[in-house]
């Protein structure tokens, strides 16, 4: 009796795999006529971007500032305080950047889109639309799928910048690290390698949030409460599978 | 028609910052010749000729008497003399340091950073925008005094012979100019 309940919840779970990954094919044949409209991309931009913009500049701030306060107090064991710039460029640009930005767009940017096209599928706004021979996969989908793929690592960079000047901030005018060595030290650590491996990461970032995002919303159940549980999907899907990814184009480059 | 003029300046501000931090994390983090943001605070230019300067970098402190009295503004390389050029740049308000002085590549703990520390002179007649501090000791390297530890070491004892691991990486300087 619970076995076949098991093997039924695996099934389910194989099926929506499935499904996200013919849906992610459909999305690709979309955006070349979605292309065709950049005024929907821009808009998603902003929607997905510009309003995701202050709480990623705030979290980049203090994740800067952390890294600058628990840096400084270990590297000071070692009497290797000039290391504090290396240090938080590199935390920031390889991992904290493109992780904390994607988990942060996930709830974010994310959330917004599922239950948006959810509501849109629950009161039918999608099927208006096939009946007025509107392609709703390159009309609503497409565009903020690529509007989210464009904005995350314009986000992850602003990030990681503003990062920077927070492990700055406590570093160099709290805890008296000196600002040449802090700067020089990191230029010379930190390799073109590194902002691409943060760039990349995060472009894939990116595309995982995005796909699970739209996804969710236009497969989800047409009432209240499905659209709610594809929104609580959206975060948890899309902040495993960006830690899983992580690791594995971490592994990649190493 | 306001709406969509507010959102497209909205996007374009994103973008722009954006590609902004894009290009600052490209340009400036890698080491490249752009200067970074950091004011260049005004000064007086000095220079000093090194046998070695070690792992010494642009941008890293001039001190005296531990206080931070200047910055690395260039490392350079002399094709006659075969040594280390380097430009220092001394802060305004430190006008009186002695021509005669000092300047030796020292390290800040065992792991930090390199630095320029600068023994003041006698004299009375002081260092100005351009001259030269003619005194000068290398960075120590630490494996070539654990080597010469060690070489002394094996053959024949300790300290027997005159010619230990004394004077490693002194430059040609004659006389020991230390106050």
């Amino acid at each position: 009796m619970s076995n076949g309940v098991r093997r039924g919840a695996a099934l389910e779970g194989v099926r929506r795999f499935g499904v996200t990954s013919i849906f992610f094919v459909r999305l690709l044949a979309a955006c070349l006529p979605a292309l065709a409209r950049p005024r929907l991309i821009v808009a998603q931009i902003f929607n997905a971007g510009g309003r995701s913009l202050i709480i990623i500049m705030l979290s980049g701030l203090f994740t800067g500032m952390v890294l600058g306060l628990l840096g400084q107090s270990v590297l000071e064991r070692f009497g290797a305080e000039t290391a504090l710039g290396t240090l938080a460029a590199l935390a920031l640009l390889k991992e904290l950047g493109p992780v904390l930005t994607a988990l942060l767009f996930a709830g974010r940017a994310g959330t917004a889109l599922t239950s948006e096209i959810g509501l849109m599928r629950a009161t039918d706004q999608l099927t208006a639309m096939e009946v007025m021979a509107v392609d709703p996969m390159s009309y609503v989908a497409a565009p903020r799928f690529l509007g989210g793929i464009i904005a995350m690592p314009l986000l992850a960079a602003i990030f990681d910048v503003i990062g920077l000047y927070g492990a700055q901030l406590i570093g160099v005018q709290l805890l008296g690290v000196d600002r040449g060595t802090f700067w020089s030290q990191m230029q010379s650590a930190v390799g073109m390698h590194d902002v691409t491996e943060g760039i990349v990461k995060s472009l894939v970032f990116g595309v995982v949030v995005s796909l699970i995002a739209v996804n969710e919303g236009y497969q989800s159940e047409p009432t209240a409460e499905g659209v709610g549980l594809a929104t609580t999907r959206t975060v948890v899907a899309a902040s495993v599978l960006t830690l899983l990814f992580d690791y594995v184009l971490t592994a990649a480059v190493m | 028609m306001r709406a969509t003029r507010s959102l497209e300046i909205g996007t374009g501000l994103f973008v722009i910052l954006g590609l902004a931090a894009l290009v600052f994390l490209t340009t400036q983090l890698p080491n490249s010749g752009l200067k970074l943001g950091f004011g260049q605070a005004p000064g007086y230019a000095v220079t000093a000729e090194f046998d070695n300067i070690g792992d010494l970098k642009v941008g890293a402190p001039v001190r005296m008497a531990g206080v931070r009295i200047g910055d690395v503004t260039a490392v350079g390389f002399d094709n006659q003399s075969y040594r280390a050029d380097v430009h220092l740049r001394i802060y305004p308000q430190f006008s009186q340091i002695p021509e005669d002085s000092y300047a030796s590549i020292e390290t800040e703990g065992l792991l930090g950073g390199q630095y320029v520390g600068i023994s003041p002179g006698g004299m009375t007649t002081y260092l100005k925008n351009g001259s030269q501090i003619l005194q000068t000791q290398s960075a120590i390297v630490l494996e070539n005094l654990i080597n010469k530890f060690f070489a002394n070491f094996s053959s024949g004892g300790s300290g027997s012979s005159g010619n230990g691991a004394k004077t490693p990486n002194q430059s040609q300087n004659p006389q020991e100019p230390h106050p």
